[in-house]
């Protein structure tokens, strides 16, 4: 028999996944183009509804709804990225919060209009559901899986940003933006298909996220702070780092709830707080 | 700015404390309240208080340029030291106010030095982060704030024992809009004096100002301070003018509204926070039927407008039309 800590850290690690599927398109947007987009949980939200709304109205397979969550927040974010963020690239901060802000109140807005502040619920399929006992352990087979899922996107985004054309593209753009322009990179281009991924990705993430922290029309800012910690914590397009900070942000929530409640969310607040102060650019962040 | 003697550093301050005929025409406005919506008064205390809440986080978003998603933790801790010392000590309003000032500044002094230490990102994570520490701590101590269920107990004797916070606000009113008045003139004085200009020469350039004798942290730090200060003085204000203090006070919500008050109106003029904020309290009240969730969709809709085709805000739009129409 394993003592009741394997548990809470299998939990606090199947839940530093889920964070690390949600944030870490922000984290290589914010490093590439240094647009603080707060608005990028309203992508997450965006793909939760999309699931929701395909498997109980249209009937659909929950594993079907997965890539289709992941389209309609890439192109929902990529028309949104013509319109109105490629204006402010190069505006003030205060300016990119604002904007991104507003987009995210407009997202709990329409998001309670159409469905309703409940909380939604789905149906995962049978075979995601219960749990395999492991030496007096339950692990959830969803919670399995959600780790399977995101251990296929890391890998996924590692091969694509170290071993492809397109991630070469991406990096330099990253690292010097001016000199990857001067070497024909088309930056806007790059930049605006990277912004699609990630924000595909948390769509993905928010599909995902239903079954383990549900979904209402506030996800926009609840999971907002969450993703904004793991990023900041990690250091700025550093996927290493969003992954280093999601599990520590994901065990220390998790272990903090479990041990002792009466903090709530303090923890990772305070987490957040002394790393930032220790290194401003967070773990792995290169600036 | 067609003036042929070249003008002195002296000289432009000066010039720029002098009341301009529209500033008393402002303040003899916000008296109109008592005679034409006395029905009103207690809403106009409430724009009143977060005015001045706007103002003080004009002084260091609009003039230092620290951009801060957490200025609701000072009004948090005003709202709940006012709260406290009216129920444990004693319930004079003034002494209350001075405590809730005191140990706002105290807070804002000590975070200070974190804040002045870091621009750009690092610094709205930070300052969003001690504001969510701020909420927990507040949520956490229920003995203490009693949590969710808001604090129970608050007395606020008369002024000078004499007027009593009535049900129609009308002492509530007058007394906002003193305090709101005194702490405007104090931060007029200060954004005109040479410290307000080094305020405004630090948001331009960061690097620059040190190599002329100004050093950007430590001013950093004063205004800080300075605008926490000010905004433990809104809590208290609202505490004692309410009778009650919860844990609305210190959300995030309060720091982000604020923040779209300021931008509304125009980040960076004195008037900018007074105007932004008496639009949207008074069309928050009109449209207090909406639910809630529906009114954040017009103030996102508007936020979205005013960083697309108002980057000043009101006051900056408008100051720009009346350029354009003198110029002619």
């Amino acid at each position: 028999m394993l003592p009741p800590i394997f548990g809470v850290l299998f939990d606090g690690i199947a839940y530093g996944m889920l964070l690390f599927v949600l944030s870490v398109g922000l984290s290589v947007t914010l490093g590439l183009m240094n647009f603080v987009n707060l608005a990028h949980c309203a992508f997450a939200m965006l793909g939760g509804y999309v699931t929701v709304t395909l498997v109980n109205i249209f009937g659909w397979p929950f594993l079907a709804t997965l890539p289709v969550a992941f389209v309609a927040a890439a192109v929902t974010s990529v028309v949104l990225e013509r319109l109105l963020y490629r204006r402010l690239y190069r505006a003030s901060d205060l300016d990119q919060v604002l904007l991104t802000i507003g987009l995210a109140f407009i997202s709990v807005s329409v998001a309670a209009y159409i469905f309703g502040t409940i909380q939604q619920p789905i149906a995962t399929p049978a075979a995601l559901r219960g749990s395999f006992d492991f030496f007096g352990i339950g692990l959830g087979k969803y919670r399995l899986f959600l780790i399977g899922i995101a251990l296929l996107v890391t890998l996924a985004m590692v091969i694509g940003l170290e071993y492809t054309r397109f991630g070469a593209q991406v990096r330099a753009s990253v690292d010097n933006q001016r000199m990857a322009r001067g070497l024909g990179i088309d930056v806007d281009w790059t930049f605006a298909s990277t912004f699609a991924l990630g924000s595909g990705l948390a769509g993905l993430g928010g599909a995902l996220a239903i079954e383990i922290v549900g979904l209402d029309p506030n996800f926009s800012f609840t999971y907002l702070v969450y993703v904004l910690i793991v990023v900041s914590v990690g250091g700025l397009g550093s996927i290493a780092g969003s992954f280093a900070a999601a599990m520590l942000i994901g065990v220390s929530d998790i272990a903090g709830k479990y041990y002792v409640p009466e903090l709530g969310a303090f923890l990772i607040y305070l987490v957040m707080v002394v790393v930032l102060m220790w290194k401003p650019a967070g773990l792995f962040g290169k600036r | 700015m067609a003036n042929p003697t070249p003008l002195t550093p002296q000289g432009y301050l000066l010039a720029r404390t002098r009341w301009h005929p529209l500033e008393i025409l402002f303040w003899l406005a916000t008296l109109l309240p008592f005679l034409v919506f006395p029905n009103y008064l207690s809403l106009a205390s409430q724009i009143a208080i977060t005015a001045l809440f706007a103002l003080s986080l004009d002084i260091i978003l609009g003039y230092a340029g620290v951009v801060s998603l957490g200025h609701a933790a000072f009004f948090g801790i005003g709202a709940y030291s006012a709260a406290i010392f009216s129920k444990h000590v004693w319930g004079e309003p003034f002494s209350g106010l001075l405590v809730a000032a005191a140990l706002a500044g105290l807070f804002g002094y000590a975070t200070s030095f974190i804040i002045s230490r870091f621009r750009h990102l690092p610094l709205i994570m930070i300052t969003l982060g001690l504001g969510l520490l701020a909420h927990e701590v507040a949520n956490s101590a229920h003995w203490l704030t009693g949590g969710s269920d808001g604090f129970q107990g608050v007395s606020t004797e008369p002024i000078f024992g004499l007027f009593r916070f009535d049900l129609y606000g009308k002492t509530a009113y007058a007394y906002s809009l003193a305090a709101l008045f005194i702490v405007f003139l104090c931060a007029r004085r200060l954004i005109n004096s040479p410290f307000g200009l080094a305020l405004r020469g630090i948001r331009e350039n960061w690097n620059r100002m040190p190599a002329i004798g100004a050093d950007s942290r430590a001013h950093i730090r004063k205004a800080y301070t300075i605008a926490a200060v000010i905004a433990g003085i809104c809590g208290a204000l609202l505490t004692q003018t309410t009778n009650s203090a919860s844990l609305e006070s210190i959300s995030f919500q309060r720091s982000a509204d604020v923040l779209v008050m300021l931008v509304l109106g125009g980040a960076g003029r004195l008037y900018g926070g007074l105007i932004g904020a008496a639009i949207f309290m008074i069309a928050r009240d009109q449209f207090s039927g909406i639910a809630p969730q529906y009114w954040y969709f017009w103030i996102g809709i508007l936020l979205v407008t005013v960083v697309m085709l108002l980057p000043n805000g009101i006051l900056g739009g408008l100051s720009k039309l009346l350029g354009r129409w003198s110029r002619k």
